[in-house]
């Protein structure tokens, strides 16, 4: 039933699409996630004038699609005049750009708000007993504050990377050539669904295999304290014990 | 109990008749004048009339289905509709997949840029620069073996094809010389644009130009396709039709007199 000819022909086409949505994946993770560590601080911070302007962009960003977000920042600036003889505008020109921006913006609004929820669940007498202890506040931030929410946030922050990397897929709209819009040219041009749009499912759930594995790698190390399995086998000498008696 | 069974034979009787006259036609809606999607949601353009002409001709019930023009052909081979009105160029790679009525109409393709911006479009010209096409299309085939040294912005649509040019994201565009002339240039988009060189034929082939698309063997439907155009190009309708649109002929050459 599946023309293996037409999957060996576009195989070549399809790792160049896969090339592309890693690309895309992995610089919007990566800049939302450094954007997201002080926007969440400052989204779960006492002074309004830090809280209220981060909370404005997290609603703005996560009450509209990301569909919408990528039309207005790939059609709606290049039409003011301003914009296009601005300094921003060869990096605007470029539909990979646009991309990219509106990806990092929506991630970053996402991440912030997880974040944001898991430093408000730090208990306070972890705060309280390390600045008991003597810690300057950057201290506190960097050893006892940080790695607390960041564990805390991880199995939701997993979630969040794997959706973005299914919403990488917005990006064919915009003339740029990564899984779908492949498979998207399959289809037209051979007219099989398998061949297609089967492929580009492939290529995506084996994405998502590997990133559900990177983050297991992660959760084993970072909430070891949580796995039962990790506290609860018992020890390698008392098992040989047993068995000499 | 056996009235009702032979009521019910003589429905099932009656359905292929009753369906032979329902044709669907699949439309595009993103091809100005062809087709276009007014802010009411209803179709009109050029292609929308002729579907409109031929089922009248046909004495057919139709029922337009809007469809991307991505997954057109596609869309005709899962049975979505019948036939496709939709300014498809007759290719040799599309004949492969789907049978082709006589031709409707025939425009050929030609470059727009900003004023001034180009002399001519031969290759070198063109080297290094960003050409917008549409995707999937005759043009932009035609373009990656005649232009392998310049940059091409392949986008999913025709007026985004026009748009990416008003943008500033490419250096010229290769589009339909009628959809750039009425939807673009005639346009206040379109200011501070205009036509390169004259305008260019890609299909050689003696059936060139822009047929209804229909599966492969629908042989009947083809005919009463046929019969309807030529009936309309004959007495005058398909003339009128057109003057609506444009001020120039589109008459296919194998029905210019």
């Amino acid at each position: 039933m599946i023309d293996w000819t037409i999957v060996r022909e576009m195989l070549p086409a399809f790792w160049h699409g896969l090339q592309m949505t890693l690309l895309l994946l992995v610089t919007s993770a990566v800049a939302g996630l450094l954007l997201s560590v002080p926007l969440s601080v400052a989204r779960s911070a006492r002074s309004p004038w830090a809280r209220w302007p981060v909370f404005g962009f997290t609603f703005v960003i996560r009450g509209t699609p990301l569909l919408v977000q990528l039309f207005i920042l790939y059609y709606g600036l290049p039409q003011f005049g301003v914009i296009r003889n601005s300094t921003l505008w060869p990096l605007l020109r470029d539909p990979w750009f646009c991309a990219w921006a509106a990806f990092t913006l929506n991630t970053t609004a996402y991440t912030t708000e997880i974040f944001a929820g898991a430093i408000r669940t730090t208990p306070a007498g972890e705060i309280e007993a390390a600045r008991a202890m003597g810690l300057t506040r950057a201290q506190v931030f960097r050893d006892v504050f940080w790695p607390g929410a960041w564990r805390r946030a991880l199995p939701q922050y997993g979630n969040e990377i794997i959706q973005l990397m299914h919403a990488t897929a917005l990006a064919s709209t915009v003339t740029i050539v990564e899984i779908l819009r492949v498979g998207r040219d399959v289809y037209t041009n051979y007219l099989k669904i398998p061949e297609s749009f089967g492929m580009a499912a492939v290529f995506y759930l084996g994405l998502t295999l590997v990133l559900a594995g990177l983050f297991r790698l992660l959760e084993r190390h970072f909430l070891r304290h949580l796995d039962p399995r990790a506290s609860a086998t018992p020890m390698p000498e008392p098992v040989k014990a047993s068995a000499h008696a | 109990m056996r009235k009702t069974l032979a009521a019910l034979s003589v429905f099932a009787l009656a359905l292929p008749a009753f369906a032979q006259d329902q044709v669907r036609i699949g439309v595009e809606g993103n091809y100005p004048p062809f087709s276009q999607v007014s802010p009411d949601g209803t179709l009109s353009g050029f292609d929308i009339d002729i579907a409109n002409a031929v089922c009248a001709q046909m004495k057919a019930d139709c029922t337009l289905v809007q469809q991307e023009w991505d997954g057109m052909i596609p869309a005709l081979a899962a049975n979505k509709f019948d036939m496709i009105v939709a300014s498809m160029t007759i290719t040799d790679e599309r004949k492969k997949v789907v049978d082709f009525s006589d031709p409707y109409y025939d425009v050929p393709s030609r470059f727009i840029a900003a004023e001034g911006a180009f002399g001519g479009y031969s290759p070198e010209e063109l080297a290094g620069k960003t050409i917008i096409v549409l995707r999937n299309s005759p043009r932009a085939q035609y373009l990656e073996a005649t232009y392998p040294d310049s940059r091409i912005l392949a986008v999913d649509r025709e007026p985004a094809v026009y748009l990416e040019l008003a943008a500033g994201r490419g250096d010229i565009a290769f589009g339909s010389s009628v959809v750039s002339a009425e939807a673009f240039l005639k346009q206040p988009e379109g200011e501070g644009f205009e036509q390169v060189g004259e305008t260019l034929t890609l299909t050689d082939s003696v059936d060139g130009g822009v047929g209804i698309a229909m599966r492969k063997g629908d042989e009947a439907l083809k005919t009463r396709v046929n019969e309807a155009l030529a009936a309309i190009m004959q007495d005058g309708s398909y003339a009128k039709m057109a003057a609506q649109y444009f001020d120039f002929d589109i008459t296919p050459p194998h029905a210019r007199k």
